[in-house]
């Protein structure tokens, strides 16, 4: 029956839109939920969101160990060459040779902070870091190797 | 107690007793110019102010403030910040048209001020017509935006002025039918005689439902013929860069902006006093004590809240809902409004004549 479909039409339209401004109404009440971060004057004990992506960081730990295999996943899924690894051969106790991680080169002026890279590692050797303030006043500065001097492959990751 | 007729009965004594009747009659012209320019300014800095902050609040933001405490010097930098610009006329433009549709998007704005009742007994003109002549004047603003939009010799200020000019005339028929709904259960065209007819009660509750829907419908037209959001299609600075004003910049760019927020605040101020019952403090019947109470706050102080309040309401509306394509633009207005407030009219006439209103 059209005069129904019309009534419910009407009922229903005014319905949604008393949804919308009911949410948009309860946050005008509720001042507490604003999520604007004042940053430069917070800078102290500013916030940021789990997920922030900042750049990308190799973690180290006590012993100047990292996970990285050398395996070049990352710079594989990198869409725009943002990482370059360098490998080498290191020769183990039993005197094979085994293919291992020379340089992790980063340039942070290419990476788009896509994540990809963090998900594609299979040893979980690489993470984004939350540090944002990345201006330099020279370009070459942002070339960033990410394994510290010295580091060498975690025992028991493959 | 305060009261703004005190103040005018007082300073027109003064002048009729000081000057001779021309004398006198000019210079009240010219204060009555004063006072409009004036209020324009104020409402324009508040208005922009409390549009940003409202927006703010409803987006989890903070809106701005860093412009004098709270932010609240913000528009008046803005505003001085436009009056420095140079006011750039394109090439190719109709150099007179151009020059001229701010002026007259402003002198429009203007002159529906002439009789909304601001307070009791402060009022610029009580015309016996006040209705039928506000939604007269009111019509002449979309000439100015045509004539921005046509003489810019741009297509996107072109296309904007024509959905402008479309949204104007579809919507005025059912904003037209709210405020004649209510010129029939008061009874009169003059604005003072409609507010003193809701000396014991508004007629938003009157006037039982009928009176409701004719408010809800008043609003959703006025928002349409402010070319505010959900109806902006004539500016949609998604589609149309800004519309009709996309070639304006610096002085004449801050007319149509003002002129904008203007005739929010007279569309809120005629919904307020249709409705709301302008000045009028609120009175329940014959609750004596209850009434005398709500004598005690000031007539303008009514009347500025129950504007603030619509202007609220129609700010709420901008910042929840998503703008219409011209199809559904037009379609909620021939399709659904303009029948149901044609039903609705029926009805509330009903009303008035069989003496149902309380």
């Amino acid at each position: 029956m059209f005069i129904k479909q019309y009534i419910s039409d009407v009922y229903h339209t005014v319905a949604s839109l008393l949804k919308g401004m009911r949410t948009t109404g309860s946050y005008f009440v509720r001042p507490k939920e604003i999520i604007t971060q004042q940053y430069p004057d917070n800078r102290a004990q500013m916030k940021l969101p789990e997920r922030f992506r900042g750049e990308v960081v190799m973690e180290h730990d006590d012993n100047n160990e990292h996970a990285c295999t050398g395996c070049t996943a990352c710079e594989l899924a990198c869409p725009n060459a943002t990482i370059k690894i360098v490998t080498k051969f290191d020769i183990t106790p039993e005197g094979k040779k085994k293919k291992a991680l020379d340089t992790f080169v980063y340039h942070l002026e290419l990476c788009t902070m896509c994540n990809l890279c963090v998900e594609a590692c299979p040893t979980s050797a690489i993470k984004m870091a939350q540090t944002f303030e990345h201006s330099v006043y020279d370009r070459s500065q942002l070339l960033k190797k990410l394994n510290k001097p010295g580091s060498k492959l975690r025992a028991g990751v493959e | 107690m305060f009261s703004l007729e005190n103040i005018t009965n007082s300073i027109q004594h003064w002048l009729y007793s000081t000057f001779n009747p021309t004398m006198a009659l000019i210079m009240e012209c010219v204060i009555v110019m004063f006072l409009v320019i004036g209020l324009f300014a104020t409402l324009g800095l508040v208005l922009v102010l409390m549009e940003r902050k409202v927006a703010a609040r409803m987006q989890i933001r903070l809106g701005p403030n860093r412009v004098g405490p709270q932010g609240i010097l913000q528009t008046t930098a803005d505003t001085l910040k436009l009056m420095m610009k140079e006011g750039l006329t394109p090439n190719g433009a109709d150099k007179f048209l151009f020059n001229l549709a701010p002026f007259i998007v402003m002198i429009a704005a203007m002159l529906i001020l002439a009789p909304i009742a601001f307070a009791k007994g402060f009022q610029i003109w009580d015309i016996n017509i006040g209705v039928l002549y506000v939604t007269a004047v009111s019509s002449v603003s979309v000439i100015g935006i045509l004539m921005a939009g046509w003489a810019s010799n741009n297509k996107y200020s072109l296309l904007g002025a024509m959905r402008s000019g479309a949204q104007i005339v579809s919507y005025e028929l059912s904003a037209g039918f709210s405020i004649i709904s209510i010129v029939v259960l008061s009874g009169s065209l003059q604005v003072s005689e409609i507010i003193a007819s809701q000396q014991t009660g508004w007629w938003l509750f009157r006037g039982h439902i009928p009176a409701i829907i004719a408010f809800v419908i008043f609003i959703i037209a006025v928002t349409a013929e402010t070319n505010r959001a959900p109806f902006d299609l004539a500016e949609a600075e998604s589609e149309l860069t800004a519309g009709f004003h996309t070639e304006y910049s610096g002085m004449k760019f801050a007319l149509f902006f003002l002129a904008e927020y203007i005739n929010i605040f007279i569309v809120c101020a005629i919904g307020a006093t249709l409705f709301l019952g302008g000045w009028m403090p609120l009175h329940i019947g014959n609750w004596e004590g209850f009434n005398r109470i709500m004598d005690y706050i000031p007539s303008s102080v009514w009347f500025l809240g129950k504007t603030f309040f619509l202007i609220f309401l129609i700010m709420w509306f901008r910042w929840t809902f998503p703008r219409l394509r011209v199809d559904q633009l037009l379609s909620l207005e021939w399709k659904y409004l303009l029948p149901i407030s044609m039903f609705n009219l029926l009805l509330i006439t009903l009303i008035a004549i069989m003496g149902w209103h309380f």
